[in-house]
């Protein structure tokens, strides 16, 4: 596939999930101070898979951590699913994470709940009317992953893959309009690591859910809609397939 | 159970889940709950046994009212008082009756050389000074010299002794030079001082105890007439008595302020106060343990929940979910368990060491906020999940 810079966001007229502008970021205080996001504008359209790539420390992780209300805008514009982040309340943060889905490295389930019920987790958040079918909508997604076979199963015993897929269900159970992942495909073989992008992919054209994903996996760079490069806290490229 | 509680709760008892998932921190956070009980249960035993074993002499005397020395503390420690105030009393409009009754220790050694230690009542056995029909029974006995009844509760002595009593073959022993002759026994029970009780009469008390005069006994119990007014004639004898050498309470004001005295002044008592104090911090440390190593283990899953947007009273929940368990379970073996050693303490000491219905109740809800506290403390370790660091 070829691929083409993307145009500027003004000459666009796109649903957009996520919009940032002139966001910086810092870690640290005083002299120790140090920026690590420079002058971020972005917006990430509702539906689409967005890869995030850069080397180990260019501030990928920490975008995507702002983006995902897990850590507070400081300067600068967030603007998920409506929502603006900077001076965004505990509870403001707390009820825009329920709209959204993550997929960590590490899978981190419960190590003393099945897979079912560490899926059921996705759910649960939501209230005890989307808790009402749990059991269909958690069977429906390990289905999808391919662990039928293993819905109660503890995490002790299965695979790294098959608690990553775990992870995956669980992410996705709860109808997310915007799932966050980290190399969510780095503890998977390359046909599981393809299926699970792919789903998340047709998830976007089905259900509109907006997908941004940081990645080393080459396998899978065709599958985007868009990939963001950065490179010491700056975006240096913005590329679109060219079809 | 995980199907009862996910109703009981309306999600997932994960706190539940994570007990379960180690059976052997669960096991240890059991026994260490349990063994908590049971040092509060035991504590709590021995102080009411003690409260109650200060009561039971009290029960048997026959008294409206009590006159005794104003520096009285416990029934044993009181100065003795003139004899004189016995006939003040008397002259007191509502007083019936007053008859002086002495105490003492007395020494007995056993056959096999152990040494018993009993407090002796020494009382005019014309008086009616018990209310015991088991002491006024065979109280005629006892104005014989030397003559005398001993409580068969008496802590380690031979049941046979008092079987035999009762048959007819008297128990000879010498104490303080006098040989006495025990012809019949009673019921009280000893204490956490002396081992038991004997009777006799005053002028038996008085050649054991020669160093005392029958001017100077320990107490005066008062009797009113039928239908006296209580709390005047209680006012009487105070204005009649000086109060810098005797003191009037009831029988009931008397017990109240031994029982004061011993759980709050003397070091038996405050031990065993002080043993309730450790009980509770050792559960409260046992459990924050338990509890503090069980979210440290899952700070990556609960910031993953944060991460998805749980909010910080679902964590708190799940932490005391564990600690109101562990307090349910760890509470059940440990009341049963002090039930059996109430019962083998009380038989091998004598003392009334009982459960009264309300102490299971009291020690359980106790657990539970013991449980709680170390839940509370544990739960600040939570601040550390941050979700952020997953990444």
């Amino acid at each position: 596939m070829d691929w083409t810079s993307r145009k500027p966001d003004e000459e666009l007229d796109i649903d957009y999930s996520i919009v940032v502008k002139d966001l910086d970021h810092f870690y640290g205080q005083g002299e120790a101070r140090i920026q690590v996001l420079f002058d971020i504008n972005i917006s990430i359209e509702r539906g689409k898979l967005t890869i995030l790539r850069g080397a180990s420390g260019s501030g990928k992780t920490t975008l995507l951590t702002l983006v995902g209300c897990l850590r507070r805008v400081e300067e600068g514009s967030v603007n998920l699913l409506g929502t603006e982040l900077n001076n965004a309340n505990e509870d403001a943060l707390v009820f825009s994470r329920r709209r959204l889905g993550f997929i960590f490295q590490a899978h981190n389930l419960h190590e003393s709940l099945t897979a079912i019920q560490n899926v059921r987790m996705g759910l649960e958040v939501h209230g005890k009317e989307a808790t009402k079918n749990w059991q269909v909508a958690a069977e429906h997604l390990l289905t999808l992953v391919g662990l039928k076979d293993r819905l109660h199963y503890l995490p002790g015993t299965l695979s790294g893959g098959q608690k990553q897929r775990v992870a995956v269900a669980r992410a996705l159970v709860g109808n997310p309009d915007v799932v966050f992942a980290d190399e969510p495909t780095a503890a998977l073989d390359s046909e599981s690591g393809l299926q699970v992008v792919t789903m998340l992919k047709q998830l976007g054209k089905e259900r509109g859910t907006t997908t941004l994903m940081v990645t080393h996996d080459d396998r899978i760079l065709n599958l985007a809609d868009r990939i963001i490069t950065i490179d010491e806290g700056r975006i240096i490229a913005d590329v679109v397939p060219q079809n | 159970m995980t199907g009862f509680l996910t109703r009981l709760l309306g999600r997932l008892p994960i706190g539940w889940l994570q007990l379960v998932h180690n059976p052997a921190r669960l096991a240890a956070a059991i026994a260490g709950v349990a063994f908590a009980n049971i040092l509060v249960f035991m504590q709590l035993g021995f102080l009411g046994a003690l409260i109650e074993s200060v009561k039971l002499p009290y029960d048997v005397m026959n008294a409206d009212f009590f006159v005794s020395a104003s520096d009285m503390n416990t029934l044993s420690d009181g100065s003795p008082i003139p004899r004189q105030r016995m006939f003040e009393a008397l002259s007191v409009p509502g007083v019936a009756a007053a008859t002086p009754v002495f105490l003492a220790k007395l020494e007995w050694k056993q056959q096999d050389g152990t040494l018993r230690t009993l407090d002796i009542f020494g009382v005019d056995p014309s008086a009616r000074a018990f209310n015991s029909d088991d002491i006024n029974n065979s109280l005629e006995g006892i104005t014989l010299l030397d003559h005398a009844i001993i409580d068969r509760k008496s802590r380690n002595v031979s049941k046979d002794i008092f079987t035999r009593i009762e048959a007819g073959t008297p128990l000879v022993f010498e104490s303080r030079g006098r040989t006495l002759n025990v012809y019949d026994t009673f019921e009280i029970g000893g204490g956490f001082i002396a081992d038991g009780y004997i009777i006799v009469s005053d002028q038996t008390f008085l050649r054991l105890f020669p160093q005392r005069t029958s001017g100077a006994p320990n107490y005066i119990f008062v009797t009113l007439e039928e239908n006296a007014n209580r709390e005047e004639t209680m006012q009487r004898l105070h204005e009649r008595l000086p109060a810098y050498d005797t003191s009037v309470y009831t029988v009931a004001q008397a017990v109240a302020r031994d029982q004061n005295f011993q759980t709050t002044q003397k070091p038996v008592g405050l031990i065993f106060g002080f043993g309730i104090i450790m009980g509770i911090m050792v559960g409260i440390i046992i459990v924050y343990q338990v509890l503090s190593t069980d979210v440290a283990d899952q700070l990556r899953e609960y910031a993953t929940c944060k991460a998805i947007g749980y909010p910080q009273k679902f964590f708190l929940g799940i932490v005391f979910e564990e600690a109101f368990l562990l307090a349910i379970f760890g509470f059940i073996p440990g009341v049963l368990i002090s039930l059996g050693l109430y019962g083998l303490v009380a038989n091998v000491t004598g003392l009334p060491l009982v459960m009264p219905f309300s102490r299971p109740a009291i020690v359980l809800v106790g657990t539970i906020v013991m449980c709680g506290l170390s839940g509370a403390i544990a739960t600040r370790r939570l601040a550390k999940a941050n979700p952020a660091d997953l990444f």
